[in-house]
């Protein structure tokens, strides 16, 4: 896979070169001289296919289920902060189901005063609202609690991905049917073949959870949960249930087992943590990084991606010299809350072996931690949300390796 | 101040009744058959019982090629064994050292098991099943009968194994931890 990507790179470093060459024969005024007649190219199209000379695709496991199993974003390859909706990640836990949006329907019952069911003409009827938000496994960055860390950016952090969600808030919908008040908590269920559920709290459901059938100014994917999804904000992906079939509203949490089983971080002293829902601040440094090469010294913009379940991100500082000094990088605008934000980065190569690094503060003013303390508060088992910072280090060949 | 209570009952009215008034309600028959979930004290759980000795053929049929014989893993995690492991370097998460509540296992069988067919077993086989899956952790005798009234009185070896999420844990380099 790292190989693809290689390829792909260089051939992206053969284009920007060719293009530079382009710009300047512009600029010398030197027409370009033609031999030949043009061609005339290709009609309008129905919808839209990236150009014939990209290649980049998600990361896939090697695995004999791999309905039960994520893809990976091709973060090294990004640009901007959205992920293209067939680059976003994915994860499911019994295969992506074929639902006929005209067929489907979402029960909200329960501790509620009016049990509804809406259908997807219904619910597309009502005010709707459109956020850029970051989607996360809390899984994601796994690897990196142990010794082999994540060859490249998408083998480390590669299950996160940003999206323009839309829908009806999941409030909205809860009005209308009337959640009373001792309803503490939903329990909410995908129409996937396992029927995944979690249990939220409502106070979060009040605050910003989103049902959204909307993704990119499209359509959700049906590997992101169409016809309707639960985007949760800022916190750990799973509780985002896909194909979003049913809401009840009850006092407690029914432990269910992706909140018992899975989805639990086990402490040194045996016991585990439950409903870890935030995703904390994370960054990561996407260009120059792991299994692409620099091929020569001198200017390289640096550049990477921030992101925090607790807002927007304040801060992204920079190292180049494996963490002895840092310095402030550049926060590209719009730099949303709870939205991938783009950072850059000046630097001068200097032929030399460098540790890259990259960490964040978020506007709660939590800053992103090292590997270190992070073993330090939760041992080894833990398993999920992993957060510490990525280095990579650029060799004195210019290649980019995991450090 | 007459107004003032005509406003707050005005008010109250309008927080009880919908606003868009879009979508129905279900009927009884609905409601039964969307709502598979079983909470920890066992509401939800259906009629109908089973035990591990009818529960070992089933297994056996429909479990034992991913889980193993004595549900040890093989090709998916695996569900028995691991008591006394969470402290270790090398813990094992299963149904008996791991699953606080007896319940769970009956609502995970009946939803997504088995894998590649879920929903395909009776009550009565997704009782035997749960019983012959806490049989194989000796959490419960062979002929213990599991129904909707005993399963959720099994009590679960981590019952009380987990703890609420004290984030944030880390204390930063510039403390400017929140």
């Amino acid at each position: 896979m790292s190989e693809e990507f290689l390829s792909s790179r260089r051939r992206w470093l053969e284009l920007t070169a060719a293009l530079g060459a382009g710009m300047a024969g512009c600029k010398r005024g030197t027409p370009a001289a033609e031999t030949s007649p043009s061609l005339l190219g290709k009609p309008v199209s129905a919808y839209g296919e990236r150009a014939a000379f990209e290649t980049v695709t998600r990361g896939l496991p090697e695995t004999r289920t791999p309905e039960a199993a994520a893809s990976r974003t091709p973060l090294q390859d990004s640009c901007g902060i959205i992920t293209p909706s067939s680059l976003h990640y994915e994860r499911h836990h019994a295969g992506v189901p074929k639902i006929d949006p005209a067929q489907h329907k979402l029960l909200v019952h329960g501790m509620v005063d009016r049990p509804t069911i809406f259908t997807m003409e219904e619910i597309r009827r009502l005010p709707s609202i459109s956020r850029i938000y970051f989607l996360e496994c809390s899984g994601n960055g796994r690897g990196e609690w142990g010794e082999k860390t994540g060859r490249t950016a998408s083998l480390s952090h590669g299950l996160a991905s940003c999206s323009e969600w839309t829908g009806v808030p999941l409030s909205l919908l809860l009005a209308e049917a009337g959640v009373q008040k001792r309803a503490k908590w939903l329990i909410v269920e995908g129409a996937d073949a396992c029927k995944m559920q979690r249990s939220l709290p409502v106070g979060k459901a009040m605050e910003d959870a989103l049902v959204a059938w909307g993704q990119n100014g499209e359509a959700l994917r049906p590997e992101q949960g169409y016809p309707l999804r639960l985007l949760v904000p800022g916190w750990e992906g799973n509780i985002s249930v896909k194909w979003l079939r049913r809401v009840m509203a009850v006092e407690e949490p029914y432990m269910v087992r992706d909140e018992t089983s899975h989805y639990t971080d086990l402490m040194p002293d045996g016991t585990a943590r439950m409903f870890t829902f935030m995703m904390e601040a994370k960054s990561l440094i996407t260009f120059p990084s792991g299994g692409q090469k620099l091929t020569s010294p001198g200017f390289c913009q640096v550049t990477g991606l921030a992101w925090s379940g607790r807002g927007r991100i304040e801060r992204v500082e920079v190292s180049t010299d494996g963490g002895g000094t840092w310095r402030n990088a550049e926060l590209q605008e719009p730099r949303l809350p709870i939205a991938f934000t783009r950072f850059h980065f000046p630097w001068n190569w200097d032929g030399k072996e460098a540790v890259l690094q990259s960490r964040c503060t978020d506007q709660s003013g939590y800053e992103q931690p090292t590997k270190e303390s992070l073993v330090e508060a939760r041992g080894l088992n833990s398993e999920y949300h992993y957060n510490g910072i990525k280095a990579w280090k650029i060799q004195a060949n210019g290649s980019v390796s995991n450090a | 101040m007459r107004s003032l209570a005509l406003f707050l009952v005005a008010g109250w009215l309008a927080a009880q009744s919908p606003k868009y008034g879009v979508g129905r309600a279900p009927s009884a028959d609905e409601l039964g058959q969307w709502n598979i979930s079983i909470s920890p004290d066992g509401t939800g759980l259906p009629d109908g019982s089973g035990t591990a000795a009818t529960g070992r053929e089933i297994f056996a049929n429909r479990c034992e090629k991913c889980h193993g014989a004595k549900g040890e893993g093989r090709d998916s995690v695996p569900l028995a064994g691991g008591q006394g492991t969470l402290k270790s370097p090398k813990p094992l998460r299963t149904v008996g050292s791991f699953w606080p509540h007896a319940t769970t296992i009956w609502d995970y069988v009946n939803r997504a098991m088995p894998f590649n067919n879920p929903g395909m077993l009776s009550r009565d086989q997704v009782y035997a099943v749960t019983a012959y899956v806490l049989f194989l952790n000796r959490i419960i005798g062979e002929n213990d009968v599991m129904d909707a009234r005993t399963l959720p009185k099994v009590r679960m070896p981590n019952r009380n194994g987990f703890v609420a999420d004290p984030r944030p844990d880390v204390a930063t380099k510039g403390k400017r931890r929140p």
